[in-house]
């Protein structure tokens, strides 16, 4: 049976995280390049299958909100890992340390004294108009005056292998339970991938992630719940996981009731209280009584019991205000006004519709650039000009026309590419990559990620719910020499 | 422990229970159809009867044949009690559950599931001999209960998973008693014939009765059957001895060894102290079809004061 071999495999016109433009292997993946190769094809196919068969028992799927209800999917799990060198790891955190630091002091800043509104380092009506601004947020004083307790940003590679900031997720970011769960498949199907490569270790997150809840409460035990929607949501797996890890109860809003401002779970042996809350349900759905109203997964007085302190929501409801689409073309500037510093982790060039500049750019040359409705994810609401047609691009001008504010535009960045078993060889598929931050006394990050993987050949697109997969990411130590 | 938790497990096992009842139930009377004379007729609608969904039956099919109750109580997603809804309804409350559970548990729940799943899919009612997927899944089923009993530990989730699983139990066992009412055996003087003596031993096999019941009192007879179906107390699937055992996981929830405090014990414990004093033949003189009717709705207030008691979020609101 044939070993595996690059010989045919394609470098050009991308930048992969494999190989260089001489199509000579980076220094971080010649190890793990030599034992790919003693292992023939039919093994490696073998192991992928168990891979799919492993997600599928451990009921790592989720729905499609697309889809006809009962269909239930995996998120494909590619057995080639993702690897990043223990260098530019360390580059990574220190960017985004900075960068989550100074956003929640501007998130901090927006909600109380306002003052980058005041000195103009960003259009104060940009901000006070949003749907993102949460007035009944104002004047909020969360524990150790962190908003955003757990932050999953989405970084990207360009053509030269510079990382981008893409987005900054601060509401309620999914997916760590794939980062941890691949990992585990991985080291059970692929074990000799393992062996010297000297991969970190990123078991301990659940460990970190409830020690960061614990310390935003004087309770001790403290009494930790994960809220989630419930079994339909998509994300359901990984809060039901997350909740395990931690020991932590899983509930639903139904589950909780306020009574004099503190928040208790309806148990068998009555009601018994909750110190800390981490919840996978959106600012608009937590509470009836203050935010949207016909919400059934909430719970009514949830956020009074909030305001007095008497419950600590993770992340803080109102973050969404900073990673707004539009905002995000300030960041720069919100870290050097903070800060006093450059910003380490660049952001990719953003044109704002709602500028009169920009707009006409962006309409002018709306066929090269990626066009983002400032209100979506997922990968729904947008635009790739080169990928479009005629009909699409007049469809967009005419909404950002009538909508420049919910309108921006980057050029668009030919994400890094990363070898991906496909049926029958071994081709470079585009990714990006998502890491995980916590925040309560101190920023921890876990040296770990979310690699996400367009499976698609030439596809940009890498969300799941866009077909796209995962990949587990090894992030090395620094002194990998043998 | 969250009541929402509490009912979930509580129905999750319950599920389970009827699904491998129902897969015993199809396996026997499969078998026995096998044995049965040319002269007499396939009796397929007793077991139909006995799950209670007859009327439902009636309205999808004309009539009771083999292959329509086999899809029935096997296959169809419009019967809510069959097979395959059972074990998708005890998935979806395993994953509900998801952080209650032991992994070990909650991949041999997807297992069945896909095992049924793949049943629908390839249409197995319609094979010549479905009964290898009916022992599967039988198997299937008891090994979850052992791995339930193996990996979770005692406490109140434990006991409200047993609760569920021992009334489910004693539900069936009454049920198929009750098959043999609605049995039509051709004359009166039928009854002590080798052929009701094989529906006798199809019944005993039904609720996994035969070796046991053989090991204690050696010949069939009608009476040591319902005697040891109903008020054993060594048979892990005797009416009686489900209610001595969910009796005990109820003390280990509350806290209470002595004396009854709530409706759910209350309850319980008034349906035990019958069967405990209960005489086998008193139970034939009234008709033991009455008989266990009669236990099935006092088995289901049992079940509607553990839901007040315990899971009603409203009654906890008043409580405190």
């Amino acid at each position: 049976m044939q070993k595996i071999n690059f010989d045919s495999y394609e470098t050009t016109g991308f930048f992969d995280e494999m190989f260089d433009g001489d199509k000579k292997v980076r220094d971080h993946y010649s190890l793990f390049k030599d034992r790919l190769e003693k292992i023939n094809w039919k093994k490696l196919n073998f192991l992928q299958h168990s891979t799919d068969r492993a997600q599928l028992s451990l009921g790592m799927t989720f729905n499609v909100y697309s889809d006809n209800q009962g269909i239930e999917r995996i998120l494909h799990l590619d057995i080639i890992p993702r690897i990043i060198s223990g260098e530019d790891w360390d580059f990574l955190e220190r960017g985004l340390t900075q960068r989550i630091r100074a956003l929640n002091m501007f998130i901090d800043d927006l909600y109380n004294d306002q003052k980058v509104l005041k000195d103009k380092i960003i259009p104060k009506e940009m901000i006070l108009s949003s749907e993102t601004y949460l007035k009944q947020c104002i004047g909020l004083k969360p524990p150790e005056n962190i908003w955003s307790h757990i932050t999953g940003t989405d970084l990207i590679r360009g053509g030269d292998g510079k990382y981008f900031v893409l987005e900054d997720n601060l509401r309620c970011p999914s997916g760590v339970s794939y980062m941890l769960e691949n990992r585990e498949i991985l080291k059970r199907t692929f074990p000799e991938l393992f062996e010297k490569l000297q991969v970190r270790p990123i078991y301990n997150y659940s460990h970190y992630l409830r020690d960061m809840l614990e310390s935003l409460t004087p309770v001790t035990p403290a009494s930790i719940a994960v809220l989630s929607p419930g079994t339909y949501n998509s994300a359901y797996f990984e809060h039901a996981y997350l909740a395990q890890q931690m020991g932590a109860e899983l509930v639903e809003g139904r589950d909780l009731v306020v009574k004099d401002d503190f928040v208790y779970m309806t148990t068998t042996k009555g009601l018994q209280r909750v110190d800390v809350i981490y919840r996978r349900v959106d600012d608009d759905f937590i509470d009836p009584e203050v935010f949207n109203k016909g919400s059934l997964l909430g719970t009514p007085g949830l956020f009074r019991a909030y305001q007095k302190h008497n419950v600590v929501l993770v992340n803080a409801p109102g973050t969404g205000v900073a990673d707004d689409k539009a905002v995000y073309a300030y960041i720069p500037r919100i870290i050097k006004y903070y800060l006093g510093e450059d910003i380490l982790l660049p952001n990719v060039q953003t044109y704002i519709c709602a500028e009169e500049k920009d707009c006409k750019y962006v309409i002018e040359n709306i066929h090269n650039l990626v066009i983002k409705q400032t209100d979506a994810s997922g990968g729904y609401g947008m635009l790739i000009g080169p990928k479009s047609t005629k009909k699409e691009q007049a469809e967009f001008v005419a909404k950002i026309k009538h909508n420049p504010r919910k309108y921006i535009a980057q050029p668009v960045i030919n994400l890094s590419r990363v070898p991906t078993l496909t049926e029958g060889s071994i081709e470079g598929r585009h990714v990006d990559l998502r890491p995980y931050v916590l925040y309560g006394k101190e920023i921890k990050i876990i040296p770990g990620a979310l690699t996400r993987v367009a499976l698609k050949k030439g596809s940009l697109v890498v969300n799941s719910s866009q077909g796209g997969g995962s990949k587990d990411t090894w992030v090395l130590d620094n002194n990998l020499k043998e | 422990m969250l009541s929402r938790v509490a009912d979930t497990i509580y129905w999750m096992n319950r599920y389970i229970e009827r699904a491998e009842n129902y897969a015993r139930f199809m396996d026997v009377n499969f078998n026995l159809s096998l044995e049965m004379p040319p002269d007499a007729s396939e009796q397929w609608k007793p077991v139909v009867v006995a799950t209670g969904d007859w009327d439902l039956f009636e309205s999808l099919h004309k009539t009771a044949e083999k292959k329509k109750v086999i899809y029935f109580l096997g296959f169809d997603k419009n019967n809510p009690n069959s097979i395959y809804s059972c074990i998708v309804n005890a998935r979806e409350n395993a994953r509900a559950i998801r952080p209650e559970i032991t992994k070990e548990v909650w991949e041999q729940v997807n297992y069945l599931y896909y095992l049924v799943k793949s049943g629908v899919e390839k249409k197995r009612w319609q094979s010549k001999d479905p009964r290898n997927f009916f022992t599967e899944v039988k198997k299937g089923c008891q090994l979850l209960y052992g791995i339930f009993d193996a990996t979770i530990s005692r406490t109140d989730g434990w006991h409200f998973g047993k609760i569920g699983q021992l009334i489910e139990r004693s539900d069936k066992t009454s049920r198929v008693l009750d098959v043999k009412y609605h049995i039509l055996l051709p004359t009166q003087e039928s009854v002590g014939s080798p052929l009701d003596l094989m529906q006798w031993a199809a019944l005993l096999k039904s609720v996994s009765a035969y070796d046991m019941y053989r090991k204690k009192y050696g010949k069939l007879n009608s009476s040591n059957i319902t005697q040891f179906l109903i008020l054993d107390t060594d048979f892990p699937r005797s009416m009686l001895r489900c209610l001595l055992q969910a009796e005990q996981s109820l003390q280990a929830i509350t806290g209470h060894a002595e004396g009854h405090t709530n409706s759910a014990e209350r309850r319980l414990g008034m349906l035990k102290s019958q069967l405990e004093y209960a005489d086998i033949n008193d139970i034939f003189s009234n008709g033991l079809h009455e008989y266990l009717d009669n236990f099935q709705k006092k088995l289901n207030e049992v079940s509607v004061a553990i839901f007040e008691t315990f899971f009603s979020i409203e009654n906890i609101m008043n409580r405190n």
